[in-house]
């Protein structure tokens, strides 16, 4: 097997070992998808080069690679741009206006589907249910959220985006490119400086536990210091 | 206007899991440790694995990811004294649609999930646990793998935790986008280095799971209710919800109410008194129709407003409570075009492997495409119904079957509008410029 390209230089495969070293020594193909992450957060989609690395890494063959990197939805075949614009159009926002924040957005930037701008800095997609219908509809920026989107807002968002600001997610971290959020992906630390503490939870969110501060409900009855029954369970050698 | 709620209603809150989403800095381990935080895992560590076993099954907790399956029947499947190595698995793949409890759970209280993991990791007896989140989960996983490392440096996880003797390894496994990783053995293929497909059962997960060693794979919200019923006590947990549907859940109400969001309430509520919670149905909307637990719950309409939700109340309905994802649709939404969006995910998410929801699905959505864009002919309604015949309980998971549901609830309640497309009186929806597709 011939060496895959410089890209993947000695930082990376120490990384690499570091996602082999969180599974069992035997079942090391576990660590494939964060390895696809990984070989992402340095070129911005999983080339053939980075194919052939995490193939390389796992004395696998390209092909088992590249039948589980075109698989996933994420891994990305063709170069991204640094932000990832992803427009819910599942029947919950869609029937709310997803649709329409989507449409507006393919005309304004010029491209469809799965394509990335001229200049190089978005790509668009419509994506499937994000998992915060309560915000409906929403769209992401590599993956942290802008909620109640309207084709404006959104519009205004891509603008930002194309002039270099990075704008403010609703409840996430500020924002960083697809490659910064591909290696939290592949499962390190997001290292900048309290990006962990970014973004407080939104009204919905809060809405029932709120409600029930608001008329003074709790639930009755709780006891941290009750028992746990002794089953008069055998002796155990674990 | 947003309507007050009354105090009986009111009163059917319960926050649990929930409770500490109020507090500043709650997703960090000095704020958690202050609010009862690791105490359950202080007590749990002092009583005998199997103890807590039956305390789970004593509380009658059931798994809060769709099925319902009692969780402390599930690890006591989990043989012991096998010599094999145990896993625990997470189910963090949340992604049905109209599901939404899991994701601000683990971003704003993510200790509850860890305490709870290695709670039911030491009671199955397992030295790695997983927690496979969904890969579009970001700022959800930075406040996990955070709060993973906050717990290692405290000795909550590692080798010999807090002197017990007891060693656990925690790992955050980020997905990648596939709604089928969220099926329990598409997850386990998916976290072993493959393509999420789904396997053939048996042999069950609790036998031959992860690494074909035994299993336990369960939800965020069963995981995360673990250290309140070791605290509590099963006797207070079942001061919630109903005889077979104990405690606390994550109602996640959308679309056409005043408030949408998550409440937490007693199983058992209906969605009348959700909508009450919830400020009222929005000005000019009636409730038309609604999904009792994600797209994969048939659909139920106002007929349905005082159906308990819980296990047994929806499925008397002829529903699935699933994920209590209740998204609710008014006389303005359109119950054909809403379910053709959900077949277009089901197409999208079918992973291929079984033939009838592979190919079943793919024909479906260009049938609802032809009703949907004014060239649909009543033979179309028997090939919808003749197709989901096909899919239901011919493919190895639940996807298929799921996506039948909405298909044949919306003709049982909703065929005149299915009619009105067919025969001209309501206006095509499609144009063939406006076929846009899920990916």
């Amino acid at each position: 097997m011939t060496a895959p390209t410089t890209v993947f230089d000695e930082e990376i495969r120490q990384r690499a070992r570091e996602i082999l070293a969180r599974y069992p020594a035997d079942r090391t193909r576990s660590a494939l998808l964060p390895l696809l992450h990984l070989v992402q957060s340095v070129e911005g989609h999983v080339s053939p080069a980075g194919v052939e690395f995490c193939a390389e890494v796992l004395g696998i063959n390209k092909a088992q690679v590249g039948a589980v990197a075109s698989f996933y939805t994420m891994y990305k075949r063709r170069p991204t741009g640094d932000y990832l614009v992803s427009v819910c159009t599942n029947t919950m926002c869609n029937v709310l206006g997803g649709q329409e924040v989507y449409d507006t957005l393919s005309e304004h930037l010029g491209v469809g589907h799965d394509e990335t701008t001229a200049d190089g800095t978005i790509t668009l997609e419509h994506a499937e249910c994000l998992a915060a219908c309560d915000y409906g509809p929403v769209m992401t920026v590599n993956y942290d959220f802008f909620d109640n989107v309207t084709p404006g807002s959104a519009t205004d968002l891509v603008d930002d985006l194309r002039r270099g600001e990075r704008p403010q997610p609703s409840r996430g971290a500020r924002l960083c490119t697809l490659k910064e959020m591909s290696l939290q992906l592949a499962g390190f630390p997001d290292t900048r400086d309290e990006a962990v503490a970014d973004g407080v939870p939104g009204e919905p969110t809060l809405r029932g536990l709120q409600l029930a501060q608001q008329h003074g409900i709790a639930v009755a009855g709780f006891n941290p210091d009750t028992p746990i029954k002794k089953a008069g369970a055998k002796e155990d050698k674990k | 206007m947003t309507t007050s709620p009354r105090r009986e209603v009111l009163e059917k809150l319960t926050p649990v899991l929930t409770k500490r989403w109020l507090s500043p800095n709650a997703w960090s381990v000095r704020t958690y440790e202050q609010l009862d935080g690791y105490q359950a895992l202080k007590k749990a560590l002092k009583a005998h694995p199997d103890d807590l076993i039956q305390l789970v099954k004593d509380s009658g907790l059931r798994g809060r990811g769709g099925a319902g399956f009692p969780t402390g029947l599930k690890w006591g499947f989990i043989p012991q004294g096998d010599g094999k190595p145990h896993y625990l698995v997470v189910n963090a793949d949340e992604g049905e649609p109209g599901t939404c409890k899991d994701l601000p759970l683990m971003t704003h209280d993510p200790h509850s999930l860890i305490e709870g993991v290695i709670i039911a990791s030491y009671a199955i007896r397992a030295e790695r646990a997983y927690i496979y989140i969904r890969g579009e989960a970001v700022h959800a996983a930075r406040r996990l793998r955070n709060a993973v490392l906050e717990a290692y440096d405290k000795g909550y996880i590692g080798r010999n935790i807090l002197g017990s003797g007891y060693d656990l390894e925690v790992v955050v496994h980020s997905g990648a986008g596939a709604y089928i990783c969220g099926e329990e053995t598409a997850l386990l293929d998916s976290l072993e280095g493959f393509r999420g497909q789904p396997r053939l059962r048996p042999p069950f997960p609790a036998t031959h799971g992860l690494y074909a060693s035994p299993t336990v794979v369960n939800n965020v919200g069963t995981i995360a209710s673990v250290p309140y019923i070791v605290l509590g006590g099963a006797d207070w947990w079942k001061t919630m919800g109903t005889e077979k549907s104990s405690g606390p859940m994550i109602y996640s109400l959308s679309g056409r109410i005043n408030n949408p969001g998550q409440y937490e309430c007693s199983m058992g509520i209906t969605l009348r008194e959700l909508i009450e919670l919830a400020g009222g149905m929005q000005p000019g909307h009636q409730l038309r129709f609604w999904t009792p637990g994600g797209s994969s719950t048939p659909l139920l309409t106002a007929d349905h407003l005082d159906v308990p939700l819980d296990f047994e109340g929806v499925a008397g309905a002829g529903s699935i409570l699933g994920t209590t994802a209740t998204q609710i649709f008014s006389d303005q939404d359109c119950p054909v075009y809403a379910t053709y969006r959900w077949l277009e995910f089901y197409h999208h998410e079918s992973c291929g492997k079984c033939t009838p929801c592979r190919e079943g699905n793919y024909w479906m959505v260009r049938v609802y495409q032809r009703i949907l864009s004014g060239q649909g002919t009543h033979e179309d309604l028997d090939t919808l119904l003749d197709t989901c015949d096909n899919i239901l309980g011919r493919s190895f998971c639940g996807l298929g079957d799921g996506a039948t549901s909405p298909v044949t609830s919306s003709l049982q309640y909703f065929k005149q509008d299915y009619l009105d497309y067919i025969e001209g009186r309501t206006a095509p929806r499609l144009s063939e410029k406006a076929l846009v597709g899920a990916h």
